[in-house]
């Protein structure tokens, strides 16, 4: 018998996609939430088995090819015993000290004891994802309705979420204390986290969110994290993401962001740790007359590999929105940044302009930019740039023709390449620790 | 006494490409003032950049000793540790790096090398006031970044100041009146006049006269084709800016 003209061509599974497979045939039943949180997850992984791991030819994951480079499926984590707990409790050093409102999420789960959850100010709520999928919480249904995405590694964390942090700023609460989510991985065998949370700040409310990864180096654990962020009208966020994985870890971050009119949206991404790093922020612009600030930077050494993947969705008319993106590329790293621009037809008067500049320190590192531009609306201005170079020589000279060190000289000059994008941070603490991380970072250098 | 700086048949070439230091010979004394004039293009420049370490140079031969040790052989910072400094004839901007954090930066890097106690920010910030008054230069031009959107005034005056605040044994001022009106050249001399002493040596590359009314030389050097070719006092300069430099040209050739 000839084989059915509609067979579907499918590509290979991989040892990694098996693996998966296994993983949530044999999870599915434990992982919390009712039926209609099953019922999305089946959904999830059906779309991720459709697609399978991302790979070349699927543009948006062209430079971040993850057939090759997760070439196993580790095992979900297990829940942190008091071992795990007392490892985890010196994590999140980098902004220790400034009186943030610690969460703290160990091998993927919430846990309450390491965390401040004292005094919660009127108008916060937050508890963990796992409790209210499992208890329900009526903000859980809208969990995949932020922005739409059909990304496999999206799916993936969708059918597998286990754990994360639901928070919630009531309308017209100023949160002055900012609030930091410290995810730290403690296991010295290849674990694999599926982290989901869900931030709604509601209309005029204000919020600063701050979200640190860490965990031990020498291990090839594998983290997939997930945030939904609704930003109110009117609402004012300032988010920063430290990704300070450990030398070996995969780190997969989606953050789906949702922007209504008239309200203030920022978000910054440090990355200096993990082997592959990949950060996608699709963020929607819904209404008119919103201000976006997206930027980031990479400090990145040795075979590290990080790809950011921004799109900004401008859907509502004079929005504004900047988008300023650093690298600095020691070794072999490599640095990839995907940014595009969309305006639609009724986003007129938009101003949207992105940049994106790597600064090379090694003839081996290697940076990528893509820029797109997407516009449909005739009114607008909308302009990307983006630059690759060397350290400028004649400035270094200059430098130590005064007396400073060539280091120390290289040092002056990467931090302020760095400081056009780490002094827009709004939180005074925040940006004195990335610049004090970034020095860190330059002093280590070899 | 032992001379300050020593250059003893230098040769040196841009680095693959044409020699333009060719045999030069000088000798500079503690509190000496020696201008060097030339034509355009007769290597000035490069000889402030040899001196001062700038990569891309080839040094094919000779040497040269400063304050007994051989320059040569130290990286730029060293020799600016050591006493040397250069004023760009064209000083670069350097956006992302404050001023006053810049002149901290080098006058501890200098210290520090030098085994001597590092300045404290008020002890420093007190010491580039009192300097920048003189010259001009206020709170507001020490708060932006190193010489972004100053004039090319300010950005001599800024020199002025580095080097005040320095303290160098020897300072290579590569045309230091280019891109100065009347007025900054005169704020700009004063400072450096008010740097003679007599363990701190000069050397002025120019190519007008009208600098050495401002700064007067103790000797004047023709440069040309590489190297020295006439020595005198201050009276040469004078005498240059009405016969030109075409008689030493010929000489050199």
């Amino acid at each position: 018998m000839a084989a059915p003209i509609s067979a579907q061509i499918r590509p290979m599974k991989t040892s990694a996609e098996l693996a998966l497979a296994e993983t949530f045939a044999a999870a599915r039943t434990a992982l919390p939430g009712g039926p209609d949180v099953a019922a999305q997850r089946a959904a999830a992984f059906g779309t991720f088995a459709d697609a399978g791991l991302p790979h070349r030819r699927v543009e948006a994951w062209r430079y971040t090819d993850l057939r090759a480079l997760m070439r196993e499926a580790r095992p979900l984590a297990a829940p942190p015993d008091a071992e795990a707990k007392a490892r985890a409790a010196t994590a999140g050093a980098m902004l220790a000290g400034h009186g943030f409102r610690r969460l703290v999420l160990v091998n993927g789960a919430f846990v309450p004891e390491l965390s401040d959850l004292a005094g919660l100010e009127a108008g916060l709520s937050i508890r963990s994802m796992a409790d209210a999928l499992t208890n329900g919480d009526a903000l859980t249904a809208r969990l995949g309705q932020t922005v739409e995405s059909q990304d496999a590694v999206l799916a993936l964390n969708t059918a597998l979420m286990g754990d994360g942090v639901v928070l919630q700023v009531a309308a017209g609460t100023v949160i002055e204390r900012p609030v930091e989510l410290v995810f730290v991985t403690t296991e010295a065998t290849p674990v694999s986290m599926f982290t989901r949370s869900l931030v709604v700040v509601e209309d005029g409310a204000s919020l600063t969110l701050i979200e640190s990864h860490e965990g031990p180096s020498g291990v090839a654990y594998q983290v997939n994290t997930a945030l939904e962020l609704v930003v109110g009208a009117g609402a004012n966020v300032e988010r920063v993401k430290i990704t300070a994985e450990g030398s070996d870890a995969v780190h997969l971050a989606t953050v789906l962001a949702r922007v209504d009119a008239t309200a203030t949206f920022a978000n910054t991404f440090f990355t200096t740790g993990g082997l592959v790093v990949r950060n996608q922020l699709l963020a929607h612009l819904a209404g008119e007359a919103i201000h976006a600030r997206m930027n980031g930077v990479s400090l990145l050494s040795g075979k590290q590999h990080a790809d950011t993947l921004l799109s900004v969705d401008h859907a509502g008319p004079a929005g504004e929105s900047r988008e300023s993106f650093r690298a600095v590329l020691d070794g072999a790293a490599q640095d990839i940044f995907q940014g595009k621009i969309a305006v639609r037809k009724q986003a007129q008067k938009t101003d949207a302009r992105m940049l994106s500049r790597a600064l090379l320190l090694t003839e081996t590192a290697e940076a990528c930019n893509k820029p797109e531009l997407e516009i449909f609306a005739d009114d607008v201005q909308c302009g990307h740039g983006c630059t690759t170079g060397t350290l400028d020589q004649q400035l270094r000279f200059y430098l130590m023709s005064r007396g400073i060190p060539a280091k120390e000289a290289e040092a002056l000059l990467i931090q302020a390449f760095v400081g056009e994008v780490l002094d827009a941070i709004g939180n005074e603490g925040v940006r004195t620790a990335l610049t004090d991380a970034t020095q860190a970072w330059l002093l280590g250098r070899e | 006494m032992a001379p300050l700086l020593e250059i003893k048949d230098l040769h040196a070439e841009i680095s693959g490409g044409r020699k333009i230091i060719d045999g030069m010979n000088l000798t500079i004394n503690p509190g000496e003032i020696h201008a060097i004039m030339g034509p355009n293009g007769a290597g000035k420049s490069t000889l402030s950049y040899v001196l001062s370490g700038k990569p891309g140079y080839e040094i094919t031969g000779g040497e040269v000793i400063f304050r007994g040790v051989n320059l040569l052989e130290l990286s730029p910072d060293e020799r600016a540790a050591q006493g040397l400094f250069l004023c760009f004839q064209y000083p670069l901007e350097i956006p992302g790096v404050s001023n006053m954090a810049f002149l901290h930066t080098a006058v501890n890097s200098q210290r520090r090398k030098r085994g001597e106690v590092e300045l404290t920010s008020p002890e420093l910030v007190r010491k580039v006031r009192e300097l920048g008054q003189t010259l001009g230069i206020n709170a507001e031009m020490l708060k932006r970044p190193v010489n972004v959107g100053f004039s090319g005034g300010e950005k001599k005056r800024n020199e002025t100041l580095q080097m005040m605040l320095l303290e160098p044994y020897l300072c290579v001022l590569d045309e230091a009146d280019s891109g100065l009106d009347i007025d900054a050249l005169k704020v700009v001399s004063n400072g450096v006049n008010a740097l003679r002493s007599p363990e701190r040596s000069m050397l002025v590359i120019t190519h007008y006269q009208r600098l050495l009314d401002y700064i007067v030389p103790d000797v004047v050097h023709v440069f040309a084709a590489g190297r020295i070719v006439h020595t005198g006092g201050k009276e040469l300069a004078l005498e240059l800016e009405a016969t030109g430099y075409a008689q030493y040209q010929n000489e050199a050739a």
